[in-house]
């Protein structure tokens, strides 16, 4: 017979979401190929594309430099690019290997795990945005007070929050192959589209048409204006609401996706 | 009485057009060691699919510790190792089961999981370094770190070494004499006998035989006799013989029986005239199939 001795039912929540934050971070960290692409990749950008002309004002008479206009540009391109391929490649990844199986034996309740995948990931995004500051304060000579630093940290970090839905999305519909190339597909030329490595004006006309409806368009706005670098015009709060609006429709694709899986895998 | 661990109740599965279950009615109470046993794809995992709740029966109802299986407080005395699984490459096996631990409210430490799973030496290896068997050790680490009082083992000992499999199933028999639940699924009769005191036959989606391994086993390790008549066999002639089962079809005849030699011995004598005599080794499936649908008892 069985001795059934008086204990508690159930394990706490949060020092299991320490863990598994934790394991979720080396998990990613410990791949070099995403660890050094994700953290290192948007100062690159900034050394190639920025240092240059880092110190030349963004247009004849501005107070702002390139440099910092720019700098905005990877701080949002780098976090995004954290959320997208952090939290949609691992997911895919994952469940090609059937890691989810095992897990969905235990009693971890999902919500932990997906909220230690997004903490997680947003570790390793504020590393990256830690890097591209260093170097562009560094050696870029930025010059940004104290609290446009904070705005722009905070308002990257409030922009990425819709793209751990698009992540979170895509890690479920594609499979383990195809995550990489579709959401490079995706992410890359939106960011070019968006106006984040070249001014849009500069673009052709039909993606400027399309841009405004782009998420890391709006993103942009909102972390140009942090610096003091002029948008592409309309009101700020318009921008906020379009972050808003992409916020719920990614989580709406990323719960259905989940759904979708569940429903393939487990019923 | 105690709430039955696990309850299958007129439990089916099907996948699409595949009937996986079929009207499974299963009850194992705390303590027991039960062994599920059949060919592949007999609806052995199925079973433990739909116990674990990772799967839901398209008809009847499953049970676990007489909650949802899906319940936490049910999966919180649950340890699991299951067959298609993996666990991610790029964490130590320290870390692996110091994670898994944490889902459950009183744990084993750590090191002591790794201990119970022979795994002390790779401790600090990434996951994606262990061997095959090594990584069936990981998992048996992970189903025991939660200190759980139920053990679920689907197919534990495949990819395993004959050292290895001998560690695992002492391991296991170990746990069982604490008091712990085990349910295991396996096709090898002789790793059920080794460990189970109670053996369930399942073969195409149904439970065919509920019994100790002594009596499963006799019914196993049986020969088959078969040949061919030149006119259709009258069922009298095979009346009082120790057959475990018997099938004649048209001209056909197969027995099942474990004294061969009585048997033919004793057709001679009643005048049967054989053809294309054959007597061979019954394999296990063939067992399972002459068992379908007669209860055994021991």
């Amino acid at each position: 017979m069985s001795v059934v001795t008086a204990r508690a039912r159930l394990a706490p929540v949060l020092p299991m979401l320490g863990r598994q934050s934790y394991a979720e971070f080396i998990k990613l960290f410990r791949v070099p190929a995403f660890s050094t692409t994700s953290i290192v990749l948007p100062a690159m950008f900034y050394a190639f594309i920025g240092l240059g002309q880092a110190k030349q004002p963004l247009y004849h008479g501005a107070t702002v430099t390139f440099g910092e206009y720019f700098l905005a540009s990877m701080a949002l391109y780098g976090v995004a690019n954290v959320m997208v391929l952090g939290f949609g490649i691992s997911l895919a990844n994952e469940r090609g290997q059937k890691q989810d199986v095992l897990m969905q034996a235990t009693p971890l309740p999902a919500a932990v795990y997906f909220v230690a995948k997004a903490l997680s990931a947003l570790v390793i995004a504020v590393m990256a945005v830690i890097v591209l500051g260093v170097l562009a304060w560094g050696a870029g000579g930025a010059h940004l007070s104290a609290s446009q630093w904070l705005t722009l940290g905070l308002r990257a970090m409030l922009c990425s929050i819709p793209f751990i839905g698009l992540g979170f999305g895509l890690g479920y519909l594609a499979s383990p192959n195809s995550a990489p190339a579709v959401t490079n597909l995706i992410y890359l030329p939106t960011a070019f589209a968006s106006g984040l490595f070249f001014p849009l004006n500069l673009l052709p006309q039909f993606l400027r048409d399309i841009a405004p409806y782009l998420p890391l368009y709006r993103g942009a706005q909102i972390v140009w204006d942090s610096v003091g670098a002029p948008t592409e015009g309309g009101s700020l709060t318009t921008d906020w609401l379009w972050m808003g609006g992409f916020t719920v429709a990614f989580f709406l694709l990323a719960f259905w996706a989940y759904r979708r899986d569940q429903g393939n895998k487990f019923n | 009485m105690s709430t039955p661990v696990v309850e299958l109740a007129h439990a089916s599965k099907s996948y699409g057009e595949v009937q996986a279950l079929q009207d499974v009615n299963l009850t194992i109470e705390p303590g027991e060691v039960v062994a599920m046993l059949g060919p592949n794809g007999a609806g052995k995992t199925t079973s433990i699919s739909l116990m674990l709740g990772m799967r839901r029966p398209t008809k009847g109802d499953a049970k676990l510790f007489g909650l949802h299986p899906r319940d936490r407080r049910a999966r919180s005395r649950v340890g699991v190792m299951l067959q298609e699984s993996g666990v991610p490459g790029m964490l130590k096996v320290r870390e692996m089961v110091e994670l898994f631990g944490s889902y459950y409210p009183s744990p084993l430490p750590a090191a002591e999981a790794i201990r119970m799973a022979g795994l002390e030496e790779k401790a600090g290896s990434l996951v994606k370094d262990l061997s095959g068997g090594q990584r069936q050790r990981l998992y048996l680490a992970l189903a025991v770190c939660g200190n759980p009082d139920v053990l679920f083992l689907d197919e534990p000992t495949v990819g395993m070494d004959v050292e290895g499999r001998r560690m695992f199933l002492q391991e296991i028999a170990g746990l069982a004499s604490k008091g712990r639940t085990v349910i295991l699924t396996t096709h090898y009769l002789e790793e059920a006998d080794q460990l189970a005191r109670r053996v369930v036959v399942v073969n195409h989606g149904r439970i065919i035989a509920d019994a100790t391994p002594a009596s499963i086993k006799a019914r196993v390790a049986g020969k088959r006799v078969s040949f061919a008549t030149a006119e259709l066999l009258d069922p009298r002639q095979l009346e009082g013989l120790p057959l475990n089962s018997e099938n004649v079809e048209d001209r056909r005849v197969r027995l099942l029986t474990n004294e061969p030699e009585a048997v033919l011995r004793e057709l001679f004598r009643r005048g049967v005239a054989m053809q294309d005599l054959e007597v061979s080794g019954a394999d296990l499936e063939e067992a399972f199939v002459a068992m379908t649908h007669e209860e055994v008892t021991g």
